[in-house]
C-alpha cells in the first residue's frame, strides 16, 4: 500500500521536516504582504498583494495539497478551473471597460439610500 | 414487427433468476439503494413528476393564448405560470433528464464498471434533488414567482412581489445535486473504465456525459453564487446590483448567463450522445468521423463558456463586447454543424431500420438543425436586435430543448428500455408516437418563428388580433404534442407487465451495456468485461456493409477469454 | 486494514484513494467557480468605484484579519501533518493534529465573531446609518459580509468534517488508511486558500 509513485514519509519527524518550512515561508509572506500594504506603491499595490497571495496559494497547493505528486489527473483537475475563471473575468471586463457612458453605472448618481425600501415591495 | 427485433426477441422467455430489480424488494431497498441502476429509476420517477408539473403550466399558457384576450389567466398569474414552467422545465426536467436517468443507468454499464465512483454520493444527490423539487413546489403553492426563469435584477431584487427567495433556494439546492452527479460521472469515466477501454474507444454517449459533467461542475456554482447575491440583496437590502446605489444590473446578466448559456449545452450535449448511439445502431454503420465527434463535444463544452453575451445584445452591453460575443457564437456553431454532418454521413450506405428510436433520432437531427440555424440568426447582432424578446427566440430555444433534448430523451428511453426493464415496448405504438411528436412539435413551434419575426413579443398574455391564427396553430399543435408525450408513458408502463421479455442484446448493438443480461444483475456483469476494440463495429472498417445480408457486427468487448 | 477501507465498486485501494482525491479536486474546481463569481462582482465594482472601495477597505480591522490569516495558515499545517501521518499509520500524531486543527478552526471563527461584532458597532452594515458617505462603499461591505460569511460557512462545514473524522479515528471505526483524511485535508486547505485571496482584497486594499 504505497502512494502514487510517492515516497511516503513514515516517521513523525520526516513529516514535520517536510511541512514546517512551508509553514514558515507562508508566515513570512503574510508578514511581507501586510508590510507592503502600507508602502505607497500606487497602482502596483493591488498587483503586489495579489502576487504574494498567488505565491502563498501556490505553496499551499503544491506542498499541503500534494500537487507535487506526479499525478497528471490531479494537476489537470486543479488547473482547469483557473482557465474558466480567466474566461469569466476577461469577457466580463471586455464589456465593463468598453461600455458607453450612458449604460455605465453612475450615470444615475447613486444615493446611499433608496427612496423606497429595497426589500421586494418597491413596485407594489 | 421490426426487422431488427423480429428474430432476436424470444417471446415470454423466463428472465434470469436474479437481476437488479428482483435482487431485493421492499420500499427501503429502493430508498436506501446505492445501485446506480435503481437510482436512475428513482430519478426517472422524480423527473417524470416535474415533467408533468412543467407541462401543466405550459398547457395553461397555450390555453390562455388561444384567444387574444386575457380570459383565463390574469397578467400576474400568466407571469407566474411561465416562470414556473421555465424554472421546473430547465432545472428539474431538462438539466437532470438524460444525465441522471440514462447517464446514471448506462454510464457504468457502457464502461464495464460495477457502479459509479461514489455510490452513496449518487443516492444523496437524488435526495438533494427531491428536496430542491419540494422547495420549487412550495414556491408555486406559496403564490409563485413572476420574474421569469432568468431572475433579472432589479425586478427580482426590488420590484417582484412573488416568492423569489424560495424559487432561488430551489434552484440553488438543485445545483448541489447537479454538481454531485457531475463529480461522480467525471471520476467514474476517469478511473473505472474496463481494461482495454481507452479514451478513444469510449462510446460517444460516455464522451457526451463526460463533457456535460465538466460543464456542470464549472458553470453551476456560478449560478449558485449569483442567486445568493440576489437573494442577499432582496432579503437584507444590501446593495450589489441596484443601479440607484451604484450597482451594475448588467453585471448580474453577465454572471447569470455565464451559467445559463453553458446550461443549454448541459441540456443538449447528452442528447448528442444518445443520437450517436441510436443512429449507428439503426443504420448499422460505424459512426462517421469518430474522433471529430469527440473533439466537437469537447470544443462545444469549452467554447460554450465564451458566448454568453449573445443574450445581452440589447442590455446596454458595450458594442465591442457585442461583436466579440457575436463572433464567438458563430465559432461555437461549427462543432454542432460537424455533429449534424457526421450523423448524416453515418446514414450514408447504411441499412436503415425505421424503428421508434431511429425515428426520434432522425426527428432530432432535423429539429436540432433548424434550432441551431436560427441560433445563428440570433447570434448576429442586427437580426437579434429585431427579434429580441419575441416568439422567434421562444421558438429557437424550444427547437433545441424540446425538439432536441426531449426527442433524444424519448429516443434513448426507447432504445435502452429493454436493457432497463427487460421488456420490449410495443414497436408500432412507439413509431406512431415518435411521428406524432415530430408533427405536434412542428405545429406548436414553427408558427412561433413567424409570429416572432412579425413582432409578437414573448411573455404577454394578451396580443393583437392579427397574431391569433399563429397562436391557435401553436395551441392546437401543443395538444398533439401533449398526447405524443403521454402516449409513450402509457405504452411503456403497459410493457412493464405485458411486454415481451427482452434478450440481452435485442438490437444487435455493439456497446458493452448489451453484453450483460436484460435487466442486468446487481453487479452489472457476472465477470468484469474486457474491451478489445472501439465502438460501433457494425461492419468491417473501411468497408460498407453488404447490400442485403445482416452485417457481421462484433461487440466492443465481453467476458475475458 | 486495507480491506476495511475498500468499498464497491473499487478493485484496489490505490485507485479508490486516487478517486477520492480526484473527486475532491473536481469538486474544488466547482468551489473555485463559486467564489470566482462573487470575486468577479467585487472586481467589477472595484474598477468602477476605486476610491470608495479603498475608503471602505480601510474601515476593516486589519489586526483581526491578519491574526485570522495566521491562524488559518497554521491550521493548514496541522491538517497537512494529520493527513500525512494518517497515511503513514501514525495514530497518535493523527489524532493530536486533527484536534489542534479543530482548535485553530474554532479560534478563527471566534476572532471572526469578535470582528463582526465590532463591524456592527461601527455601523459597517450596508443600509440606513452606514458609516461612510460614498454610496459605493456600501457595495464593498456588501461583498465583505457576503464573502466572509460564505467563507465562515465553509469553515464550519470543514470543522464538522474534521470533527467527524477525529471521532471516527478515535473510536477506530475508520481505518487510518481511509482516503477520507486526505480528502478532508484538501477541503480544509481549499478553505485556507480562499482566505489567502480574501485577505488582501478585503483587508489590505487602500492601506497605503
Ligand atoms: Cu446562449
Amino acid at each position: 500500500m504505497t502512494g502514487l509513485g510517492e515516497d511516503v514519509p513514515l516517521t513523525a519527524g520526516a513529516i514535520w521536516r517536510r511541512t514546517l518550512p512551508v509553514w514558515a515561508a507562508l508566515i513570512l509572506l503574510l508578514g511581507a504582504t501586510l508590510g507592503l500594504a502600507y508602502v505607497p506603491l500606487g497602482r502596483f499595490a493591488t498587483a503586489t498583494a495579489l502576487g504574494i497571495a498567488v505565491v502563498k496559494g501556490g505553496l499551499v497547493m503544491l506542498f499541503f495539497m500534494q500537487l507535487r505528486k506526479p499525478d497528471p489527473l490531479l494537476r489537470l483537475a486543479a488547473s482547469t478551473a483557473l482557465f474558466f475563471v480567466a474566461f469569466l473575468l476577461i469577457l466580463t471586463f471586455a464589456d465593463v471597460l468598453t461600455r458607453s457612458a450612458p449604460s455605465q453605472p453612475g450615470t444615475v448618481m447613486p444615493r446611499s439610500q433608496p427612496e423606497l425600501p429595497a426589500t421586494g415591495q418597491r413596485g407594489f | 414487427m421490426s426487422g431488427l427485433t423480429a428474430e432476436r426477441a424470444i417471446p415470454d422467455r423466463p428472465g434470469r433468476a436474479e437481476n437488479y430489480l428482483t435482487a431485493e424488494t421492499g420500499l427501503a431497498s429502493w430508498l436506501l439503494t446505492t445501485d446506480h441502476k435503481r437510482i436512475g429509476l428513482l430519478y426517472m420517477a422524480a423527473i417524470t413528476v416535474f415533467f408533468f408539473l412543467g407541462g401543466a403550466a405550459a398547457f395553461l399558457l397555450r390555453l390562455e393564448l388561444f384567444t387574444p384576450e386575457g380570459d383565463l389567466l390574469s397578467a400576474d398569474s400568466y407571469n407566474r405560470a411561465f416562470t414556473f414552467h421555465g424554472v421546473v422545465m430547465v432545472w428539474f426536467f431538462l438539466i437532470p433528464s438524460i444525465p441522471n436517468i440514462l447517464g446514471n443507468f448506462m454510464l457504468p454499464l457502457m464502461i464495464g464498471a460495477k457502479d459509479l465512483a461514489f455510490p452513496r454520493l449518487n443516492l444523496i444527490s437524488w435526495y438533494i434533488f427531491v428536496a430542491a423539487g419540494l422547495i420549487a413546489v412550495y414556491t408555486l403553492v406559496s403564490g409563485g414567482v413572476d420574474t421569469g426563469w432568468t431572475f433579472y435584477t432589479p425586478l427580482t431584487t426590488a420590484f417582484s412581489n412573488g416568492n423569489v427567495l424560495a424559487a432561488a433556494a430551489a434552484v440553488f439546492v438543485a445545483g448541489f445535486s447537479t454538481i454531485a452527479t457531475a463529480v461522480n460521472f467525471i471520476a467514474t469515466v476517469h478511473l473505472l473504465r474496463a481494461p482495454g477501454l481507452t479514451w478513444f474507444r469510449l462510446p460517444l454517449f460516455v464522451w457526451a456525459i463526460y463533457a456535460t459533467s465538466i460543464v456542470m461542475v464549472l458553470a453551476t456554482p456560478v449560478l449558485a453564487m449569483v442567486l445568493l447575491l440576489i437573494s442577499a440583496e432582496r432579503a437584507f437590502g444590501i446593495p450589489i446590483f441596484d443601479p440607484l446605489r451604484g450597482g451594475d444590473p448588467i453585471l448580474f446578466q453577465h454572471l447569470f448567463w455565464f451559467y445559463s448559456h453553458p446550461a443549454v449545452y448541459i441540456m443538449i450535449l447528452p442528447s448528442f450522445g444518445v443520437i450517436s448511439e441510436v443512429v449507428t445502431c439503426y443504420a448499422r454503420r460505424r459512426v462517421f468521423g469518430y474522433s471529430f465527434m469527440v473533439y466537437a463535444l469537447l470544443w462545444i463544452a469549452l467554447v460554450g463558456f465564451l458566448v454568453w453575451g449573445h443574450h445581452m445584445f440589447v442590455s446596454g452591453q458595450s458594442l465591442f463586447a457585442n461583436l466579440v460575443f457575436s463572433f464567438l457564437s458563430f465559432v461555437v456553431a461549427v462543432p454542432s454543424a460537424i455533429k449534424v454532418f457526421n450523423w448524416t454521413a453515418t446514414l450514408y450506405r447504411g441499412q436503415i431500420v425505421f424503428d421508434a428510436p431511429m425515428i426520434y433520432a432522425l426527428g432530432f437531427i432535423g429539429l436540432f438543425t433548424i434550432g441551431g440555424l436560427t441560433g445563428l440568426f440570433l447570434a448576429s447582432v442586427p437580426v437579434d436586435i429585431h427579434v429580441t424578446d419575441t416568439y422567434f427566440v421562444v421558438a429557437h430555444f424550444h427547437y433545441i430543448m424540446v425538439g432536441g433534448a426531449v426527442s433524444a430523451l424519448y429516443g434513448g428511453l426507447s432504445y435502452w428500455w429493454p436493457k432497463i426493464t427487460g421488456r420490449m415496448y410495443p414497436e408500432a405504438w412507439a413509431r406512431f408516437a415518435a411521428v406524432m411528436m415530430f408533427f405536434g412539435f412542428g405545429f406548436t413551434f414553427f408558427p412561433m418563428f413567424i409570429m416572432g419575426f412579425l413582432g409578437m413579443p414573448r411573455r404577454y398574455h394578451v396580443y393583437p388580433q392579427e397574431f391569433q391564427v399563429w397562436h391557435v396553430l401553436a395551441s392546437g399543435g401543443a395538444l398533439i404534442l401533449a398526447v405524443a408525450y403521454l402516449l409513450p408513458m402509457g405504452y411503456l408502463a403497459w410493457s412493464l407487465i405485458w411486454g415481451r421479455r427482452a434478450i440481452a442484446n435485442p438490437w444487435g448493438a455493439t456497446g458493452l451495456e448489451w453484453q450483460t443480461s436484460s435487466p442486468p444483475p446487481t453487479e452489472n456483469f457476472d465477470t468484469p468485461p474486457v474491451v478489445v476494440q472501439g465502438p460501433y463495429n457494425y461492419h468491417p472498417e473501411h468497408e460498407g456493409p453488404p447490400a442485403m445480408d445482416r452485417e457481421p457486427h462484433s461487440p466492443q468487448g465481453g467476458q475475458p477469454v | 486494514m486495507s480491506e476495511a477501507a475498500l468499498h464497491k465498486p473499487w478493485r484496489s485501494l490505490r485507485r479508490q484513494r486516487e478517486a477520492a482525491e480526484f473527486g475532491l479536486w473536481v469538486f474544488l474546481a466547482s468551489e473555485v467557480m463559486f467564489f470566482a463569481c462573487a470575486l468577479t462582482g467585487y472586481a467589477v465594482n472595484r474598477v468602477l468605484w476605486p476610491e470608495a472601495f479603498a475608503a471602505a477597505a480601510r474601515e476593516t480591522n486589519v489586526l483581526y484579519g491578519t491574526i485570522n490569516t495566521g491562524i488559518l495558515l497554521t491550521s493548514s499545517l496541522t491538517m497537512a501533518v494529520a493527513a500525512e501521518s494518517a497515511r503513514a499509520g501514525l495514530r497518535r500524531l493523527t489524532l493530536v493534529c486533527l484536534g489542534v486543527t479543530i482548535a485553530f478552526g474554532l479560534a478563527f471563527l471566534m476572532v471572526k465573531g469578535l470582528e463582526y461584532a465590532e463591524d456592527i458597532e461601527k455601523h459597517l452594515v450596508p443600509g440606513p446609518g452606514f458609516r461612510l458617505d460614498q454610496p459605493a462603499a456600501q457595495i464593498f461591505f456588501a461583498f465583505y459580509w457576503l464573502l466572509t460569511a460564505v467563507h465562515a460557512l465553509h469553515m464550519t462545514i470543514g470543522l464538522c468534517l474534521v470533527g467527524t473524522l477525529l471521532a471516527q479515528a478515535w473510536r477506530g471505526s475508520r481505518p487510518l488508511s481511509s482516503p477520507a483524511f486526505e480528502a478532508a485535508g484538501l477541503y480544509w486547505h481549499f478553505v485556507d486558500l480562499v482566505w489567502i485571496f480574501l485577505y488582501p482584497l478585503l483587508y489590505l486594499a487602500g492601506r497605503s
